[in-house]
């Protein structure tokens, strides 16, 4: 559970939120407020979570300061959020790894791509690691097929199991009744709003973000920010079944299903995030928790920095350049996975969480 | 030194920036005159008692997004001939009505938005738009579309006297970095609100009990205009004491509380004053006609305080409210708590459960649960208050806004003591409602009057200033 001091804040504005309820039109948070007389530490839990932190609420709100009531919904949210993230992480040795994230990133990223190119060198040496490789089985040449999914199915099974103890530990105080988890039309409802990023678009108009304007600049940007990933991710499927089932070997053609998907997945996880950051230097700070605004800039260059290197892959792939591009790409992928679990991509996982949750209320 | 808008000439000076004051503008501005708005409010803070609205009551014909149904002029006229009793301009309330059929248009035209009726519009949401997240969200879009007009507006500006000679306005003095500056215009709009936050100017009609009342609405709302074009021959209408007023929470805010501090319960309550007496029918009517009439009731009692006393069973019938209640397990406690004299207030309740008479309790339409053979009665949901824990709510009048104002014309011109119509003064809002408004209120007409008149008085005077 977060902080007494945050849950209290939590359940303060609340209250008086659900005193006025103008917000009402806004998002999901509101409907569900509104089902509330009093507030328990797993409802703000669940309500800050379910926050799409589109900042509509903040600029209606005739309770924000300078008002004494000083509501400030999004903040509020953000920093319970914040603690969510940390406090539910597994296992809980790694729980510091919130504090100071960026530098974490960083520096974990810069470790497993330096590591795996000097691993590279070590073991295969110069001539490999720099040599032109071409046709059926080229990237095995510099790192053995074997050697990659050993070293991509650890981090990734591990970010797996991570995500779904943090989800039953969320689910047990938000809810309680495991069963609810996975039940069929909750979750089917909860996917989709997930998937259209639903609540993003805040009464209809789009965000307040990033001042008090209303925008669809930042649904569409992390539209394309998850689709993109979803399509690497389709991308990596599809690559397995040709390797496994039908014994192809990468690189695959440019006009193959699995490079057609990987390029627009990769665009979309460069052009997404650079534009969720060229918004988030323009936001206004008041409506947001700017202690954790490294953790969102960290974990956008990481996407960044995985879908440029994964393009350049394919671009020079033919050249010399090939064996360090996928060495240095491998490492990113893997500093991607192993940090899922510590960075901000839990957002998505309890965010999923409080949607399933809604999906069950909104049958009531 | 001046700002440099107070400098330049201006066609249409608009006083205030709410609703009314923004309906102006606009339409002065599209008329093609120069505008200036003055604004006595710094920018958080902006857009005076609008910023506390939710919605807005207009005739229509047919449901659209925003309303699930017809509510034609004759249903809307009978309803506020009904709530005013009467007192009113009958040709000037059905011009009103007529001409609001157009509002919500108008207002998306400007870049406000609606949100669909949704559960919790109040049973509003035949009669009434909603604003998407109320009336910030409102006043923050007028404000861009303003911005983006041309519209010069200075903030932080109060108007301390207006310069008239005769019946024509030449020009406002204007208090602005704690200097006066004299802004002159061909025209002026008044649409600086009422005098409710002018605790002073309400005792004159209410005497020293208004010292008591908590204001609900922007603490701006200080009457300066008003009071200066009445010391300056202007006509007034609408009695002092009139306005419109609820039964607030009585810890709420002095000022600004707005909507959150309003208190539901009292139908299901017996509402006792610090003496401990009830003294009146909790159950009379629904709401949210019974809602208006309390903060009077509580008003004449001692100390202008009342208290709203439940029963565990009455927990969750009614909005949550922003602070939370006074809770204990017997009713002397609860009395101890709040401060109400406990024998007088035990025995007062002892005699309202002896009184109740048996019948199907239902909290959404008068049950007919009532009492016997006690005064007063309780006519409605009158069930035992014998179920601890006990709750208690304090209760205090929180005035909304005031209906004495200035007489108008259907082109929203001012008039003159001397009957005559002032020659480039035109009023909208708040500060001519009495016109209309000579008592009572149905939920959202004061919008309606704020942007029918706001746009008439924009059009004459822009017509007026570039003839």
């Amino acid at each position: 559970m977060p902080a007494t001091e945050t849950l209290n804040e939590a359940k303060r504005v609340m209250q008086i939120c659900n005193a006025c309820r103008y917000c009402e039109g806004y998002c999901a948070v509101f409907p569900a407020m509104n089902k509330r007389l009093t507030f328990s530490d797993g409802d703000v839990t669940y309500l800050a979570n379910l926050c799409h932190g589109c900042q509509g609420c903040y600029y209606a709100c005739q309770y924000a300061p300078p008002h004494e009531f000083a509501v400030n919904v999004p903040k509020t949210f953000a920093e319970l959020r914040g603690e969510t993230y940390r406090d539910y992480a597994w296992p809980g040795i790694f729980k510091g790894l919130f504090e100071g994230n960026a530098k974490w990133i960083a520096l974990i990223t810069l470790l497993l791509a330096v590591a795996v190119t000097a691993g590279v060198f070590m073991v295969q040496g110069a001539d490999v690691l720099g040599g032109v490789h071409t046709g059926p089985g080229a990237f095995y040449k510099v790192i053995p097929h074997n050697v990659i999914v050993y070293l991509a199915i650890v981090p990734f099974a591990f970010a797996g199991l991570a995500f779904l103890v943090g989800l039953l530990k969320f689910w047990r105080d938000i809810d309680g009744k495991a069963s609810g988890l996975v039940h069929p039309g909750a979750l089917i409802q909860a996917l989709r709003d997930a998937g259209q990023m639903k609540y993003m678009a805040g009464g209809g108009h789009g965000c307040n973000y990033p001042n008090d304007n209303f925008s669809m600049g930042r649904r569409h940007a992390h539209q394309m920010t998850m689709w993109g990933f979803m399509l690497c991710f389709a991308a990596t499927s599809v690559a397995t079944v040709y390797h496994y089932v039908f014994g192809w070997e990468a690189p695959y053609d440019y006009l193959s299903l699995p490079v057609i998907l990987g390029t627009l997945g990769g665009i979309g996880i460069v052009i997404g995030p650079i534009g969720l950051l060229m918004i988030k230097k323009k936001a206004d700070p008041a409506p947001q928790d700017t202690k954790r605004t490294g953790m969102d800039i960290a974990f956008l260059w990481l996407l960044i920095a995985t879908g440029a290197t994964g393009l350049a892959l394919l671009a020079f792939r033919e050249t010399a350049a090939m064996g360090t591009l996928l060495a240095v790409h491998l490492g990113i992928v893997l500093a991607m996975f192993a940090t899922f679990p510590y960075g901000k991509m839990v957002h998505a996982v309890y965010r999923l969480g409080a949607l399933i949750k809604f999906a069950h209320e909104r049958r009531e | 030194m001046p700002p440099i808008e107070f400098t330049k000439p201006h066609d249409v000076l608009v006083l205030g920036a709410g609703n009314a004051a923004m309906s102006a503008a606009l339409t002065a501005r599209a008329r093609g005159a120069s505008v200036l708005m003055i604004e006595s409010a710094n920018k958080d803070l902006r857009g005076g008692n609008s910023r506390h609205v939710r919605n807005i009551r207009y005739s229509h014909n047919a449901a659209t997004d925003y309303v699930t149904g017809r509510y034609d002029a004759d249903e809307y006229f009978k309803d506020l001939m009904r709530v005013t009793d009467g007192n009113t301009n009958e040709e000037l309330m059905r011009f009103m009505i007529d001409a609001s059929e157009d509002c919500a248009d108008w207002m998306l035209a400007q870049g406000i938005k609606f949100q669909p009726p949704l559960s919790g519009t109040l049973g509003l949401a035949r009669t009434n738009a909603f604003f998407l997240g109320g009336g910030k969200a409102m006043m923050n879009s007028y404000f861009k579309a303003a911005e983006k007009a041309g519209i010069d507006i200075v903030y932080e500006a109060e108007v301390e006297d207006m310069e008239l000679d005769g019946g024509k306005f030449t020009a406002a003095m204007v208090r602005h970095g704690g200097e006066l500056h004299r802004v002159e215009a061909r025209t002026v709009v008044l649409a600086s609100g009422g005098f409710e936050a002018n605790i002073e100017w309400l005792k004159e009609g209410w005497g020293e009990i208004a010292e008591n009342f908590l204001v609900r609405g922007s603490p701006m709302n200080t009457g300066k205009v008003l009071r200066a074009m009445l010391n300056a021959g202007a006509k007034p209408i609408g009695a002092p004491d009139q306005c419109h007023a609820v039964a607030i929470d009585g810890r709420a805010p002095k000022f600004d509380g707005g909507i959150s501090t309003r208190i539901d319960c009292v139908i299901f309550s017996a509402v006792v004053n610090k003496n401990g007496e009830r003294f009146y029918d909790e159950g009379e009517d629904i709401w949210p006609k019974r809602y208006a009439i309390w903060g009077r009731l509580v008003a004449k009692q001692p100390d202008q305080v009342a208290y709203a006393i439940i029963d565990s069973k009455s927990m969750g019938l009614f909005m949550p409210t922003v602070y939370a209640p006074f809770q204990a397990d017997t009713l002397s406690d609860l009395a101890e708590q709040l401060g109400v004299d406990a024998p007088t207030m035990e025995k007062t309740i002892a005699e309202f459960n002896a009184a109740v008479q048996p019948g199907n309790f239902n909290a959404t339409e008068p049950d007919g649960c009532h009492t016997e053979g006690l005064e007063p009665k309780k006519s409605n949901w009158a069930r035992k208050i014998d179920t601890p824990p006990y709750y208690g709510y304090p209760v205090k009048m929180g005035i909304t806004f005031t209906y004495l104002g200035l007489e108008v014309n259907k082109q929203a011109q001012v008039m003159m003591n001397d009957g005559k119509f002032a020659e480039n003064i035109w009023a909208a809002g708040e500060i001519m409602a009495g016109n209309i408004l000579g008592q009572g209120y149905a939920g959202g007409t004061g919008m309606a009057i704020g942007n029918v008149f706001g746009r008439i008085a924009g059009e004459e005077a822009a017509r007026h200033a570039r003839n």
